[in-house]
């Protein structure tokens, strides 16, 4: 992603800008929404499931891997395969979508779930062009 | 201490990464061009499948196994390597890429358990990326490379071996063919069986001596990286490249001179940018062009062409492979493939200058600093020679690729926040 840089040297003559020595970088949306470059990927929410915590159907989402999921956290789970969104019950041992329509998916052994990262955040766009 | 940190069928597992489903699957990836098999996940080793297979003759078979096939996907391998060496940079403080799936690292003054931290590596990188790997430990780059053929051989090593005592590693020589060890070709095993080297044990105690006198230098290093002594520093700047090639097949079989041309132009050009990318020169040029060699009447031709001065000016690169290649094409043959090969390349720094001629000049130099700067800024191929032409018939065949997870915005995998119907 593309980093600004706040005040430039292009000041080719003349008296030098006062803001010179007070430079700073200009605030980058990475760094705040991603601490773990390495362990991190995106991907697109599809369907209303998890409306309860705010995120919609297309929104990005900024996972995570590395950081370990405590009851409340919202999570990628494969589930028998599929890449699904979900919120974590770590005690009830289970996985609960935020939306009451759709039934919890428990975490037993007979079930093939794995935690693929834990959501950080989740951007939506409300600008359409 | 040198730690060689490998991914396991590195291109198979980054395919395996998004999709779980595949996972303890038999999964392929092939060449370029989808005309080989380079790599294998555990379960299609177990059917059978070798390493460099041609596709056409195993593809029935895949596919009645149910074998998950893709094509080469190297923008999603390249940023998984990526993400593979930036991770282990925070395990040790030197890391050398050696290649896209094998990392060096310096343990030297690490006090603590090294099989333990081996194994902690291991976990981080299954965890953080979904990349499984092994780890081999030892005093030399030689032995850690032995080690993590270890570590991937034998199930109680749970992927990590340790060859850190003398002891441990003649144990494990003496159970390898010389072949297994880095840098011994099946040409050079040949060769010492005349001295009656089999394994590399046989190899780590023949006389040093001799065999620097009859066979190489490097092989005397060899020996004594094999008993412990370090000769090989870590290099975590790869040295500048003096060969670039640049080879590839086309996506199907081109009789007709202008089509393998633009090919031609296309490789000639990727080869000066990464000329241009090392600071370097070159002169001369190899190209070469030939049939498939699993059909009859195999032809293949070469010519090394020469620029009129070192340069690194893509259409001086472009002019001289185009006259080389009129010379070396002939009509009534399908031709599969092509390449350009820059031979003699050297540091701009060094260049000699000729006495009758200035070299490139700086108008030159000027152009194709445009040239990479508008395909950096607005991707490949926004700016590109007319020689490449604008419809490319010849382009690749990718019949199997995977999206690029990582590096398309339109590629990004997609989540279920619908009903998964289970629970």
């Amino acid at each position: 992603m593309m980093k600004l840089i706040l005040f430039g040297d292009a000041v080719p003559a003349g008296f030098p800008s006062p803001a010179e020595d007070y430079k700073e970088d200009a605030l980058s949306l990475d760094e705040h929404l991603i601490s773990h470059p390495a362990a991190t990927y995106l991907a697109r929410a599809s369907g209303d499931s998890m409306q309860g915590v705010g995120i919609y159907d297309q929104d990005l989402l900024v996972i995570d891997r590395s950081l370990t999921p405590r009851s409340g956290h919202v999570v990628i789970a494969a589930v028998d395969g599929e890449l699904c969104c979900k919120q974590i019950d770590v005690e009830g041992k289970r996985l609960v979508s935020a939306n009451k329509d759709y039934a919890p998916i428990l975490l037993s052994e007979e079930q093939d779930v794995v935690i693929e990262g834990v959501v950080k955040a989740s951007i939506r766009y409300h600008w359409s062009g | 201490m040198f730690a060689l940190v490998d991914c396991n069928s590195c291109y198979a597992s980054c395919e395996q990464i998004f999709r779980p489903e595949l996972r303890g699957k038999p999964v392929v990836v092939l060449s370029n061009n989808d005309g080989f098999i380079v790599a294998r996940s555990k379960e299609a080793k177990l059917l059978g499948l070798e390493d460099l297979q041609p596709f056409f003759k195993v593809e029935d078979m895949l596919r009645q196994n149910n074998v998950a096939i893709f094509s080469s996907n190297y923008p999603l391998y390249g940023d998984i390597s990526h993400r593979v060496m930036s991770t282990l940079k925070a395990f040790s403080p030197q890391v050398e890429v050696y290649s896209i799936d094998e990392m060096f690292l310096n343990f030297d003054g690490m006090g603590w358990d090294l099989k333990e931290y081996g194994q902690e590596i291991k976990h981080k990188l299954w965890q953080d990326i979904r990349m499984p790997v092994g780890v081999g430990i030892g005093p030399t780059k030689t032995l850690s490379k032995l080690a993590s053929r270890a570590a991937k051989t034998f199930p109680s090593c749970n992927g990590v071996c340790v060859l850190d005592e003398e002891h441990k590693w003649q144990w494990l020589q003496k159970r390898l063919p010389v072949t297994k060890v880095w840098g011994i070709g099946s040409r050079l095993a040949k060769r010492l069986e005349k001295y009656q080297v089999h394994t590399v044990y046989d190899l780590a105690q023949a006389d040093s001596k001799t065999l620097r006198r009859d066979v190489s230098v490097n092989l005397e290093r060899t020996i004594n990286e094999l008993n412990g002594i370090a000769c090989y520093p870590l290099e975590e700047l790869p040295p500048a490249k003096k060969q670039i090639y640049c080879t590839r097949s086309f996506g199907h079989k081109l009789t007709e001179l202008l089509p393998i041309k633009q090919a031609v132009a296309v490789y000639a050009s990727r080869a000066a940018e990464k000329l241009r990318a090392q600071n370097s020169l070159a002169q001369s040029i190899h190209v070469f062009l030939h049939t498939s060699p699993f059909e009859d009447n195999y032809h293949s031709r070469s010519t090394v062409c020469q620029t009129p001065y070192p340069t690194n000016d893509s259409r001086e690169i472009v002019a001289a492979v185009m006259q080389g290649i009129d010379s070396i094409f002939t009509p009534g043959h399908r031709y599969l493939k092509a390449g350009v090969g820059l031979m003699d390349v050297f540091d701009r720094s060094f260049n000699q200058y000729d006495l009758f001629h200035p070299g490139q000049s700086g108008q030159s130099d000027k152009v194709m600093q445009v040239l990479d700067k508008t395909n950096l800024e607005h991707g490949r191929n926004t700016l590109f020679l007319g020689a490449e032409g604008v419809v490319r018939k010849w382009a690749m065949r990718q019949h199997y690729k995977s999206p690029s997870y990582t590096t398309k915005w339109g590629d990004i995998p997609k989540v279920n926040c619908q009903s998964v119907s289970k629970g």
